[in-house]
């Protein structure tokens, strides 16, 4: 065990890693807001869901420090009373595991796609390139909304709410899978040719076990760098949504929303119902950023 | 190069046939339009002769050839929310919207360039250290919440400009401008810049690394070595071959200028088309969606196609493969 943590502690990563106190700051950050989001029904200090808690004679109260604040409320209410660093935390929950969700299945599709196409060739990879080629000369963002305003036109009304965050998951995983479909491709193309893949090839085994057994792990590495900065972009696809109204309903408010809710109050000057969830929002994904930027350096034996 | 560009269009054209059958299918498959017409009651003769009134009876690939034809002289039929003819109401809307993305571009090119000498020719200074990491906390930060910001700062707290819609406005014929007049033009300034603040970032990094790669040239030194002044050699020399790929990207961004417009317009309440679209998704207004749909992929596949022909005619390098600088 010993042994294993010192070699752990001596790997080129941790080197790195330990060599780079922004690095060092943003893993921290990182690890601060997930702890908070997936604790948070036992950290908050609020459950912000509980109807039966709130008391609408403490809405608007200011931040704790400023005059007229609660110290129960250390970041203020919002004009339902609820806790901000409660919502902040729960919000946090659904913006982090729609962010993660949405990168799972951009992952999955675009690696899946990439592996097809790099493998088989032919007309089903040229098919496959093309549609990237018109996919990425939109902004994800906007093919997100599109997926998402389809959804809600083609679903009945009542359904919305109760599956809205599937559908959000849908839009923001389909409009991102392009670029590890198009890296995969690429290191599949590459490796399709190596000897180890001709032997398995002359061994005998189906195209689907050389691509899953054999090739796929060896095309993984560069993936993993585009999932991590991609977990901010989704993020931040989420919270964009959210903001327009057309991500998670209010019911279950994620960052965006609550943004979005406090945006009404900014000119009555309840700053803090939108300013803090901004700010988490800001920390959330400027870390993450900046561990997929270390992991790419990292990763990347060019820049060693 | 008559292959190349005929095989250009061939895609563009195939592009925006692709984009129309998913407005159509919006159309046809979600909801019921008889019903939708007629509501719940009707006889089922009335249905049927709805039915045929409305051509619905007619094979798939009819019915999608007429709304090609009727979509490319820009009828979309009736906004369900407003009652009013889609063309009208994207008509009303489309200055805002371009007159806010010029803007935007306008601020982008011009400050990012700006930034963008500053830093590569002031490299050590303290100046363009803030600069960049300015720039680096810009990428990362959601334009909402840029938008955000600077109404807490610029309306809110200091109240210096004014944080919705777009003041008054001259009518010019169809067109509507806030150029004319100073509470237009005021409210143009923040949404402006939440629109611009990206792609400024963007064409300063680019700007500053061209910048260096070109000053480290041996026609800079020669420039130098005949004695000109430092600015003929800045801007006479080394600016100018910066600009080539600075002005690709800013074709290219255009189009993300126009699409992200939706959010600033969000933001601001200001009443160009993404404001439209958004409301229109939230009222499920089909008609209006397919029309917006369709403008912006034309919009775009225009943008595309015109930087792809420029490349062309610009660089005999590309010509061999080239690949589109990603969002």
């Amino acid at each position: 065990m010993k042994a294993a943590l010192e070699r752990f502690w001596d790997h080129d990563l941790a080197y790195s890693f330990r060599r780079s106190p922004v690095t060092v700051l943003a893993a921290l950050m990182t690890l601060v807001c997930v702890a908070g989001a997936v604790f948070a029904p036992w950290l908050a200090p609020h459950n912000p869901f509980d109807l039966s808690s709130l008391n609408l004679n403490d809405a608007f109260s200011p931040p704790a420090w400023t005059a007229g604040g609660a110290a129960r409320y250390p970041l203020g209410t919002d004009d339902q009373g609820r806790d901000i660093l409660s919502t902040i935390m729960y919000g946090a929950r659904i913006s982090l595991g729609v962010g993660l969700a949405a990168v799972a299945l951009a992952l999955v599709l675009g690696v899946s796609l990439g592996l097809l196409s790099g493998y088989m060739g032919g007309r089903l990879d040229a098919f496959i390139m093309r549609v990237a080629d018109i996919q990425l000369s939109f902004p994800a963002i906007l093919i997100a909304l599109l997926i998402d305003g389809i959804a809600r036109v083609a679903l009945p009304n009542d359904a919305h709410d109760s599956i809205a965050v599937p559908v959000l998951v849908l839009a923001i995983g389909v409009s991102g899978w392009v670029q590890y479909a198009r890296t995969v491709r690429g290191s599949t193309l590459v490796e399709k040719n190596k000897e180890y893949v001709q032997a398995a090839r002359v061994v005998g085994r189906s195209p689907p076990a050389i691509m899953l057994a054999h090739v796929l792990p060896n095309v993984t590495g560069p993936v993993l760098v585009i999932g991590t900065i991609h977990v901010a972009t989704a993020i931040i696809t989420e919270a964009t949504l959210s903001f327009l109204g057309v991500g998670v309903p209010p019911t279950q408010p994620s960052l965006g929303t609550l943004i979005r809710i406090g945006n009404d109050f900014l000119f009555s000057g309840e700053w803090w119902i939108t300013v803090f969830p901004g700010v988490a929002l800001i920390l959330l994904v400027l870390s993450v950023n900046l561990l997929g930027d270390w992991l790419r350096d990292a990763l990347n034996p060019k820049l060693r | 190069m008559l292959a190349f560009v005929i095989r250009r269009l061939a895609q563009a054209v195939m592009v925006m046939l692709a984009v129309g059958l998913i407005a159509f299918s919006l159309f046809r498959f979600v909801g019921d339009p008889v019903v939708f017409m007629l509501g719940q009651d009707a006889t089922p003769e009335d249905r049927t002769r709805m039915t045929q009134m409305l051509g619905l009876d007619q094979p798939f690939y009819v019915q999608y050839a007429n709304f090609v034809v009727r979509a490319a002289q820009g009828e979309f039929g009736l906004s369900l929310r407003q009652i009013r003819p889609v063309k009208t109401l994207i008509i009303e809307r489309l200055p805002a919207t371009l007159e806010l993305s010029f803007v935007a571009g306008l601020f982008a090119l011009v400050v990012g360039i700006a930034l963008g000498v500053y830093t590569a020719l002031r490299r050590g200074s303290w100046i363009s250290h803030v600069f960049l990491a300015v720039s680096l906390i810009g990428v990362s930060l959601p334009t909402f919440l840029i938008g955000i910001l600077l109404i807490l700062v610029f309306a809110v707290l200091l109240g210096w400009l004014p944080s919705f819609g777009r003041g008054d406005t001259v009518a010019i014929g169809w067109w509507t401008s806030g150029f004319f007049t100073a509470s237009g033009l005021k409210a143009l300034i923040l949404p402006a810049i939440t629109l611009g603040l990206f792609q400024m970032t963007l064409i300063q990094r680019l700007v500053r690394s061209e910048m260096l790669e070109v000053l480290r040239t041996d026609y800079i030194k020669f420039a130098r070595a005949r004695g000109l002044t430092d600015s003929a050699v800045h801007f006479g020399h080394a600016l100018k071959n910066t600009l080539v790929p600075v002005i690709t990207i800013t074709g290219l961004q255009l189009g993300a200028i126009i699409a992200f417009a939706i959010i600033t317009e969000t933001v601001f309440q200001w009443p160009g088309m993404g404001l439209l679209f958004i409301q229109a998704v939230n009222f499920a207004d089909v008609p209006v969606m397919a029309a917006y749909l369709c403008l912006t992929a034309l919009f775009f596949v225009i943008i595309n196609l015109v930087v792809d022909l420029l490349y062309y005619a610009v660089d005999p390098r590309l010509r061999i493969d080239r690949t589109i600088a990603a969002h």
